[in-house]
């Protein structure tokens, strides 16, 4: 029972989806599943947050080191819930004046980015450190890193103006993207598009089991 | 002071915060982070309230509802309290005793996921892509090239240089084949990588090499971006400095 | 004397080695920063894959039907919201309608930030855009994928309505629009899933619509395998992409105004890269030797 019923589960459901490609009758099963799908996303994005919480609600109970952080975590979750709820209209939450917007321009949206522009200083420190040419394929790497980064800013301009058109840094950076680059992307592309097929068939069928495995 | 006049100053405090991380670890930048995991937590779980749980779930349910109650009818909309019921499964992982019931829940996402992905995958990244490899292969010789800049030593350079890349245009076709090939036969680890097969594995090495560089580039870019606009919020919005 | 001389150089490589990263973030600030204060707009070539976008746009006809998503958020605004300013520019000054929609939630608002800023044009001003007749915004439908497939059979099976609830039978803009058949182009501004991937291949490979794409720097050189088979028309990548296209439009904008600075920060870190190598190897020939 544990393991049979999410094996017939996962085949009766991937075969639908499958088929309903080919059958088009079959689709309003396919959106059914569809729809359920999303209900039960929405509960798996709930039940991480709620294990948030109580990794955090733990931390704070226990007075372990940095509780006071995990309050900090647990008030900013709350006081967004809440205005997002019960405070902003509704369905219509995210429209611009609503409570909801205000925090999301103010608070999550500066702290989103700026966590990512972060990367942009350790890129370059780890560049600095990390960046070297031991041997040909590195070498490679840094040589079509450094066509890039010059040739796609108007820097590869200015250094390569003495070349004629159509033989600067800034065409040679255009043509790595549309020739060799693009091969290993393809390569890339059509190993990944193999192994999800064989992935989806193995899990269909059931010799992959390891999400319905023991704990 | 307007709201967003303040609105401003707590996204130029909370930026400050979150760069103050560079010089070191220390607790306004503790209490950032802290503050940005309880947000996005908190602002995934009203979006996925609103835009997936209620019209997916709770709309149909009180459709169904509704006809019970005006027309008598049991309605089709009830069949989405399967959706709600596998959704409770998952829930109950948190619970030990009964967590295994939420593999039921997961068994129902895999096999969507592998059905939906099984033939989009199979023609737009598969099929449609080793279609686009098959291609006519340029068997013409590249023009000579010789430069006038002026100067000898610029002269002997940009020859070399515009000659090198004079021979990568005239054979671009066959750097896409050779490159999609030896970079396929890369992936394949079941033969051992030895003698023609291990030569054209390496070729396809170098040019996956190229390619990650390419992807660095462009990360690089990407991520400067993002700071150049968070330095612009800093000093263009919040200073007014121009 | 050469003894003395070669521990002086040996001090001075491993000491750069070894610099603290702090200074290395003072470099990237400073070389970001500063820019920004020279209101300069540079020239450049627009690249292929952008000259293609823009073709693509150029060729429709006033009056054609341009179905524009805005799938990203504000993390992604530097890199792809002038694209965006830009996309509405071109398709408004070459009059054609304009329906927006998102597949991330904050996409359709992102949508509406632009519009604000392009309405602002004189050229545009000028036209009298009317809201339901030159553009309609439908707004943001959970779903991801799944949305671009079932729009393929009918828009209505996932936008009964547009953003403010007026039904799309209602809506002059739509009332020839059923799927994709009747959509002359597909602009997405894409910066992760759902995205780009998605429309190539629940659009275009099963319904064989026509789509060009902005993404992020990140995600660009992805998409270029779709640009060589034809799956895509053409990609503006990061905020390169972004100035190019402005440059196409000959109205430069944001996106040109900050490529000084990005000019500037790439210089500095291929200066760190050559920097660290030179070290790198200045050391290993000394230990060598």
């Amino acid at each position: 029972m544990r393991r049979e019923v999410p094996l017939i589960l996962t085949a009766i459901v991937g075969i639908t989806m499958i088929i309903a490609h080919f059958i088009p009758p079959l689709n309003i099963l396919k959106n059914l599943f569809e729809d359920w799908f999303f209900i039960i996303a929405a509960f798996a994005i709930y039940l991480g947050i709620l294990n948030l919480i109580l990794v955090n609600g733990d931390k704070i109970y226990k007075k372990q080191k940095g509780w006071l952080f995990g309050a900090v975590v647990i008030l900013g979750f709350l006081v967004i819930t809440i205005i997002g709820i019960f405070f902003s209209g509704g369905k219509s939450f995210q429209d611009p004046g609503t409570p909801f917007y205000y925090i999301y321009m103010n608070l999550y949206y500066p702290l989103s980015a700026t966590m990512f522009a972060l990367l942009a200083f350790f890129v370059a420190s780890a560049s600095y450190r990390a960046f070297r040419a031991r041997n040909v394929e590195a070498t490679m790497l840094l040589l079509a890193a450094f066509i890039l980064m010059l040739g796609r800013v108007p820097i590869g301009e200015w250094i390569s103006a003495w070349l004629p058109e159509g033989y600067r840094l800034g065409d040679a950076a255009d043509w790595i993207m549309d020739f060799p680059m693009t091969a290993g992307q393809k390569a890339i592309m059509i190993g990944i598009a193999l192994g999800v097929v064989s992935s989806a068939l193995r899990v269909i069928l059931g010799l992959e089991r390891a999400y319905s495995a023991g704990e | 002071m307007s709201s967003e006049v303040i609105g401003i100053w707590i996204g130029a405090i909370l930026t400050l915060g979150i760069f103050s991380f560079l010089y070191k670890d220390n607790p306004f930048y503790k209490f950032s982070e802290a503050l940005f995991v309880g947000i996005s937590a908190g602002y995934w779980f009203v979006v996925t309230f609103w835009q997936y749980f209620v019209p997916k779930f709770w709309d149909n349910l009180s459709l169904a509802y509704s006809e019970l109650l005006t027309k008598g009818r049991v309605d089709y909309h009830w069949i989405y309290l399967v959706g709600g019921f596998f959704g409770v499964l998952m829930l109950l992982r948190l619970v030990p005793k009964i967590g295994w019931l939420s593999r039921w829940s997961l068994a129902f996402i895999v096999g969507t996921t592998a059905g939906l992905q099984f033939t989009r995958y199979l023609e737009s990244n598969g099929i449609l892509q080793v279609k686009g490899t098959i291609m006519p292969l340029d068997l013409t010789y590249p023009k000579p090239f010789i430069a006038h800049t002026g100067f000898i030593i610029t002269d002997i350079l940009g020859t070399i240089w515009c000659n090198l890349l004079n021979i990568l245009y005239t054979y671009s076709h066959w750097v896409l084949v050779v490159g999609t090939f030896c970079g396929l036969i890369y992936f394949f680890f079941s033969k051992e990588h030895k003698g023609v097969f291990g030569g054209a594995a390496r070729v396809g090495v170098w040019f996956l090499m190229i390619t990650f560089g390419a992807l660095f580039g462009y990360t690089v870019m990407s991520r400067m971006s993002l700071l150049i606009g968070r330095m612009d919020y800093l000093f263009g919005i919040w200073l007014g400095l121009y | 004397m050469n003894e003395t001389t070669n521990q002086e150089k040996k001090t001075f490589w491993e000491k750069l080695l070894s610099i603290d990263r702090r200074i290395i973030f003072l470099f990237i600030a400073v070389a970001i920063s500063v820019p920004l204060f020279f209101k300069t707009s540079l020239d450049m070539p627009v690249s292929p894959v952008v000259q293609e976008v823009y073709n693509a746009i150029e060729k429709l006809e006033a009056g054609s039907k341009v179905l524009v998503s805005f799938d990203y958020d504000p993390g992604s605004m530097p890199e792809l919201q002038p694209m965006a300013e830009s996309f509405f520019r071109h398709c408004f000054r070459n009059n054609l309608k304009v329906i927006i929609m998102g597949l991330w939630p904050q996409g359709p608002l992102q949508a509406n930030i632009a519009l604000d800023q392009v309405f602002k044009d004189e050229d545009i001003k000028a036209k009298n855009l009317q809201y339901g007749i030159d553009y309609v915004n439908l707004g943001f439908t959970a779903g991801n994928e799944v949305v671009i497939d079932r729009m393929g059979h009918d828009f209505r099976e996932s936008y009964p309505a547009d953003s403010r609830g007026t039904p799309l039978s209602e809506i002059p803009l739509m009332r020839g629009v059923r799927n994709y058949d009747n959509i002359d182009l597909i602009l997405n501004l894409s910066a992760g899933y759902p995205g780009t991937m998605e429309w190539v291949q629940y659009a275009v490979d099963v319904f064989h619509v026509k789509l060009a794409a902005g993404n992020t720097a990140v995600q660009a050189p992805s998409m270029y395998p779709y640009i060589q088979t034809g799956q895509l028309a053409g990609v503006l990548g990061g905020m390169k992409g972004g100035a190019e296209y402005e440059i196409a439009l000959k109205r430069p904008a944001k996106a040109v105004s900050y490529m000084f600075s990005q000019a500037i920060a790439h210089g500095v870190i291929c200066l760190f890269i050559i920097i660290g190598n030179i070290a790198f190897f200045s050391l290993r020939k000394k230990k060598t030797s």
